[in-house]
């Protein structure tokens, strides 16, 4: 998927000084790397003519650092790092955490009773449509698509502690 | 030839099974809306879709899933040319011309020669393709462990190369991905990495949670939050029938694209992606009014479109004859298909060649029943994007909910595409391209059993990736490429890649 043409993605800020796009992204895949490096240390690595299940990890962690390195030296140019360009950080949040939900709750409340507060939750709390129309929405969905993909496709779906 | 045509005959027979037509059938429609909708591209769609074919065999779920492959880079066009809106990053360039031809009332045509341009395209490509796979595959036959891994290093490499970004960016998110596919059992010895005592990580994480994390989720977060009205208007029929110079001007373009597109799908990248924007590059190149282009050149639609759908027969190249994913598209088509226990590599022509001619017959009938669908039918489909995003996008994620946990009967699965999701948003804010981080994932364990398998019978000698032929040849690209790009970074010149305007839009 990509933004429309025009996109202003590579747009780069106006302002001199302070930390760069790819300074900070480069430093957090540089630091991941190391970590992932030091934890690959702590399994069998081998030798180098016979590597070990900690071997490629480690190596691939070496190059991760190296790589977010290089990002993190050759950013100067890049867009100025602002909070402020995840503006919609919050709603994103709020997006994931009915996901967040979903895994909670999909095993323990069952399919059908998981989704519907789901949907409730996107449709009458996030996006604030109109509740009929979310209620009915609601019911036609979870209860529909669990016909759909538990009945016809019989996809094993989970049945929550109250049957449903 | 004759036994081609022979092999050919036989495809036929089992694609035109009133059961794989209908998949064929069902693929193309799916494909087409996931396609047309902003927040779900081929992959996600193709992902999601991925349990769904658990209970077929695994022809009928290849047909399928190709059949949404290229029915989402139909789909992509129409929402490019009618709203300016690509509904896939392959029809970005779509936009530009198509969207101008609308304005000027020219949109049905438009969509005519998109149509008409993709069948051209992708009926020509899988001839290509139905010629080049087999021999491919016989000379692959020979290859050892240290030839697979230096084609998956090379694919890497080429794929990050291709993508035309920051090279360390795109490494980056190769070591990342190939991290990510290392999690769970260590292919050798069994060791459990990365697992942090999940007893569900031992398997590794799945591709399904991850594509559909990295493509669509996080491509929903984003659209959701900026979601929109849009206004969609309906095309005539009657003006869906393009004039005569319109077509003239159509036939150069097609058949370029075609061929192009062919050749860029064969290497790793995003093919489809790329094969539309250096087609365009070209056409506006070779025409003689180049300053037509833009303000709705029929030429500008008719060459990109051919090209992403030819590029999409192409990316099988690799994937039948190698058993090599040239993409992360190719990759999860083959994680398909492993599922069904089929082992993917040269073998595979020769010993399940119901699979493969069988994938090649569909696709010359998803390539007509595409052409039924869209042109007569754009109407019904554009309908459903009269459903306002805020509708639109709770139903999805229900969707990738249920995609998700379907594939493993486990919640870890879904927090795992939470992550992804989370991670691909981040992604997409400072400026780095999942496809690298998927292909990585997907080729990782067969990376690491090469390397190792080559290193043991080499007893530890490293000479081995370099005294084997094909895998010095393989492996000198890659150099070649490194350097090229190193070259670009210290020079700060415009390559190809930026004159094609591949920086920018990729």
């Amino acid at each position: 998927m990509a933004p429309p043409p025009g996109g202003a993605s590579t747009s780069s800020g106006p302002d001199r000084g302070g930390l760069r796009d790819d300074q900070v992204s480069g430093a957090a895949l540089a630091i991941a790397g190391v970590l992932i490096a030091l934890q690959s240390w702590q399994y069998p690595i081998g030798s180098l003519a016979e590597p070990g299940p900690g071997y490629l990890p480690f190596a691939l962690g070496v190059a991760l650092a190296g790589f977010g390195a290089l990002v993190a030296i050759a950013g100067g140019q890049s867009p100025a790092f602002r909070w402020a360009q995840f503006g919609d950080g919050p709603k994103a949040l709020a997006i994931l955490a009915g996901l967040a939900f979903a895994a909670l709750a999909l095993e323990r409340l069952g399919y059908r009773i998981t989704i519907a507060v789901l949907l409730l939750y996107y449709l009458g709390v996030l996006e604030r449509r109109p509740w009929a129309r979310t209620l009915v929405l609601t019911a036609i969905v979870s209860l529909g698509s669990y016909y759909v993909f538990a009945r016809l496709l019989r996809v094993p779906l989970p049945i929550g502690m109250s049957g449903f | 030839m004759l036994e081609t045509l022979g092999s050919l005959a036989t495809g036929f027979e089992i694609a035109l099974q009133p059961q794989f037509l209908a998949y064929a059938f069902a693929g193309c429609v799916i494909g087409t809306l996931v396609g047309m909708l902003p927040g779900l591209g081929p992959l996600a769609g193709i992902s999601l879709l991925l349990p769904g074919t658990f209970g077929l065999s695994p022809t009928a779920a290849l047909i399928m899933l190709a059949g949404v492959y290229y029915g989402a880079m139909y789909g992509g066009s129409t929402t490019s040319i009618l709203m300016r809106i690509p509904g896939e990053a392959a029809s970005v360039m779509t936009c530009i011309d198509g969207y101008a031809m609308t304005q000027k009332g020219r949109g049905g045509a438009a969509l005519a020669i998109a149509a008409i341009g993709s069948f051209v395209a992708g009926t020509l490509s899988v001839v290509g393709l139905m010629l080049l796979a087999p021999p491919l595959a016989e000379f692959a036959i020979r290859f050892g462990p240290a030839e697979y891994a230096s084609l998956l290093v090379v694919g890497l490499i080429v794929l990050a190369y291709m993508s035309g970004g920051s090279m360390p960016k795109m490494l980056a998110m190769a070591a990342l991905g190939l991290l990510c596919g290392m999690v769970g059992m260590d292919v050798m010895t069994g060791y459990a990495r990365f697992t942090g005592d999940v007893i569900a990580l031992r398997d590794g994480l799945g591709i399904v949670p991850v594509a559909v994390g990295l493509f669509g989720i996080s491509e929903i977060i984003l659209s959701a939050a900026k979601a929109r009205e849009v206004s969609v208007r309906q095309p005539e029929l009657r003006e869906l029938v393009p004039t005569g110079a319109e077509l003239k001007a159509s036939v150069g373009p097609i058949a370029r694209g075609s061929v192009l597109g062919f050749l860029i799908g064969i290497i790793p990248g995003s093919a489809h992606i790329i094969s539309s924007f250096v087609s365009y590059g070209i056409e506006r190149r070779l025409s003689k009014t180049p300053e037509r282009f833009g303000t709705g050149a029929v030429e500008g639609v008719a060459g990109p479109e051919s090209a992403n759908n030819a590029a999409a027969s192409g990316a099988f190249v690799p994937m039948l004859a190698l058993g090599v994913p040239s993409g992360p598209i190719p990759a999860v088509m083959l994680a398909a298909i492993m599922i069904h226990g089929v082992i993917p590599g040269p073998l595979l022509i020769a010993e399940r060649p119901e699979i493969f001619w069988g994938f090649i017959a569909s696709m010359y009938v998803g390539n007509v029943v595409l052409l039924i669908l869209n042109l007569p039918l754009v109407g019904l489909f554009i309908q459903v994007l009269r459903i306002p995003y805020r509708y639109l996008y709770p139903l999805i994620l229900t969707l990738c909910v249920i995609g998700v946990y379907a594939v493993g009967q486990s919640v870890v699965d879904i927090w795992i595409m939470i992550a992804m999701g989370f991670l691909g948003y981040g992604m997409r804010k400072l400026g780095y391209e999942p496809a690298p981080l998927v292909l990585g994932m997907v080729i990782a364990p067969q990376l690491e059993l090469s390397f190792r398998q080559a290193l043991a019978l080499s007893a530890g000698d490293y000479s081995i990736f370099v005294a084997r032929p094909v895998s010095a040849a393989l492996l000198a690209l890659a150099v070649i490429l490194l350097a090229l790009s190193v070259r670009t970074a210290l020079t700060r010149r415009a390559d190809w890649r930026q004159r094609l305007g591949l920086e920018e839009r990729v």
